[in-house]
């Protein structure tokens, strides 16, 4: 009982870390319809920015945890603005190829400044891990678990409550539709492109403390985010959190009573078995077909 | 108020409008008719900023339209009701009214489009009991009605409409009509674009037919629907006004 909780715990910390990169990888796919592979690559920048901000730079806290957001999110404007925006004839699949590129680069520049070594970084507070039914729960899980639920909250404030979270919503819907009420269509894909980046960059701060952090480390959790966003259901938020959840419980049973070996393909059998069973995910609506 | 000179698009290398000159004075109600494919759709597109490449002039109160984004149109008075409507679907009625006046909420117009927004509920009643319901449930009429109300929230000087009157029962062509009579009586200048040549000339004040990209004939309104020509082509042999 106790070794299984204390699965349930470990699942749970990276499962919310895989639900905030889901939800960065959704988000844009319900705006554009668009499939960023570079978003691992925003949680490798925001993770090592924030190592360098606070233990490089020294700043507080909260201010480098804000500044390596807003350095991700930065980038992700950036990619809309010179790589996305300047395709003349924009076909899906081209823009897609265009974001494998764009992380292919992100990795080398991440290489570039940060070098191939690995870099450590503390937990947000120190206090002791508690103890729960025999299992210990780390403050950096709290940490994480709050952090995701603010993250999904506060989009969910900004798309109900925001005229321009209503604007995107709309743009969601029909691109054309929006343009024709006068929403600034291009403004709101950039916008799009920069949130999602940003929602990269908080998974990055957040599993900085529970992992080394290097410039290759975002293939992987890009694609563990993918696979959560898929399980829950392209463009559903709430099914970013469910597919985040179940993917790291998942992982981390499979770890405990299988073999280390298997984390990994625990995440690629359970898409499969979605992709096979309910395509459009566990909470999805719409076809995932869009191309 | 909108002065179209020349105005030639096309689509890849297939000519859509072959040097369009028409004009809109302002409190006009102008009916644009013509068989499907004549170009009538692209011309309200390439006004609203929706076909990039254009050649001649487009002029809305004597400034120039050309390489302006869709947005920037709105902003300046144009508003399209777009053929097959384009609403929200999964929005409430509200909701896409609220849309509808983006621009204005972005110039903190807070007051007037509340005040708006009960103008347009009261206009149609049917989507004041319908407003909390999803856009994609409403009738075909109810939508249509939601559309020219969206576009009525950005307050245009001009309203575009196209094939408004598509797909809608003969009672209901009657109501979306007698509807843009009254605006054009508030003072919003309308071009209207239909298929449905005998019902867009009765109620306008001034008519153009268009043909295979080209206009074929201008003239009042009143004058058109007599016209032999356009009776044969378009409006069938038993005409009667």
């Amino acid at each position: 009982m106790q070794e299984f909780l204390q699965y349930i715990f470990s699942g749970i910390t990276n499962g919310a870390v895989y639900a905030v990169i889901a939800l960065g990888f959704s988000m844009l796919y319900g705006s554009t319809g668009l499939i960023n592979f570079a978003q691992g690559e925003f949680v490798m920048i925001g993770a090592l920015s924030l190592i360098s901000l606070w233990k490089g730079v020294n700043l507080p806290l909260p201010l480098a945890f804000a500044g390596a957001v807003a350095i991700t999110a930065i980038a992700g404007a950036m990619l809309e603005r010179f790589a996305i925006r300047s395709v003349k004839k924009p076909h899906p699949i081209v823009l897609v190829i265009i974001t494998v590129g764009a992380s292919i680069l992100l990795r080398g520049v991440g290489m570039l400044v940060w070098g191939k070594d690995s870099h450590g970084s503390p937990s947000f507070s120190d206090h002791a891990p508690y103890d729960i039914l025999g299992a210990t729960l780390l403050p950096q899980s709290l940490w994480i678990l709050v952090l995701t639920l603010g993250v999904v909250l506060g989009l969910h404030i900004f798309h109900k409550r925001f005229l321009t979270g209503r604007a995107m919503l709309a743009c969601a819907i029909s691109t054309k539709a929006a343009g024709i009420v006068g929403i600034p269509t291009e403004k709101m894909v950039l916008l799009a492109f920069s949130m999602s980046a940003a929602m990269g960059g908080i998974g990055g701060v957040l599993i900085a403390p529970l992992s080394m952090s290097s410039f290759d480390m975002g293939m992987n959790l890009g694609l563990k985010g993918f696979c959560a966003a898929m399980i829950g259901g392209l463009g559903s938020s709430w099914g970013a959190v469910v597919g985040g959840l179940l993917l790291g419980v998942l992982e981390a049973l499979g770890v405990g009573f299988l073999s280390s070996g298997l984390k990994d393909a625990a995440a690629f059998v359970l898409l499969l078995l979605i992709l096979y069973f309910r395509p459009s995910g566990l909470l999805g609506t719409a076809s995932v077909q869009r191309f | 108020m909108l002065r179209v000179r020349d105005l030639k698009c096309r689509y890849g290398t297939v000519p859509a409008i072959n040097g369009i000159s028409l004009e809109i004075n302002a409190g006009e109600l102008v009916a644009l008719v013509g068989a499907n494919g004549a170009g009538k759709s692209t011309l309200l597109q390439a006004v609203c900023g929706f076909v990039p490449d254009w050649e001649g002039d487009i002029a809305f109160e004597k400034e120039s339209l050309y390489s302006l984004r869709p947005a920037q149109i709105v902003r300046k008075g144009i508003s399209l009701v777009p053929e097959g409507r384009l609403l929200f679907p999964p929005l409430s009625v509200k909701e896409n009214l609220e849309l509808g006046a983006y621009v204005r909420y972005r110039r903190r117009e807070h007051k007037e489009v509340a005040e708006d927004l009960e103008t347009v509920l009261d206009l149609f009643p049917i989507l004041k009991q319908r407003a909390k319901q999803p856009a994609g449930t409403l009738s075909g009429g109810e939508q249509q009605m939601l559309a020219i109300g969206r576009a009525l929230m950005a307050r245009p000087r001009l309203l575009l409409l196209d094939e408004p009157c598509m797909g809608l029962a003969p009672l209901l062509v009657l109501v979306i009509l007698e509807t843009l009579a009254q605006l054009r009586a508030r003072g919003i200048t309308i071009l209207l674009v239909e298929q449905n040549a005998r019902a867009a000339l009765g109620a306008a004040d001034r008519g153009y037919v268009i043909e295979n990209g080209t206009i074929a004939i201008e003239g009042p309104a009143r004058d058109l629907l007599l016209n032999k020509s356009v009776t044969q082509a378009y409006l069938g042999k038993e005409c009667r006004v």
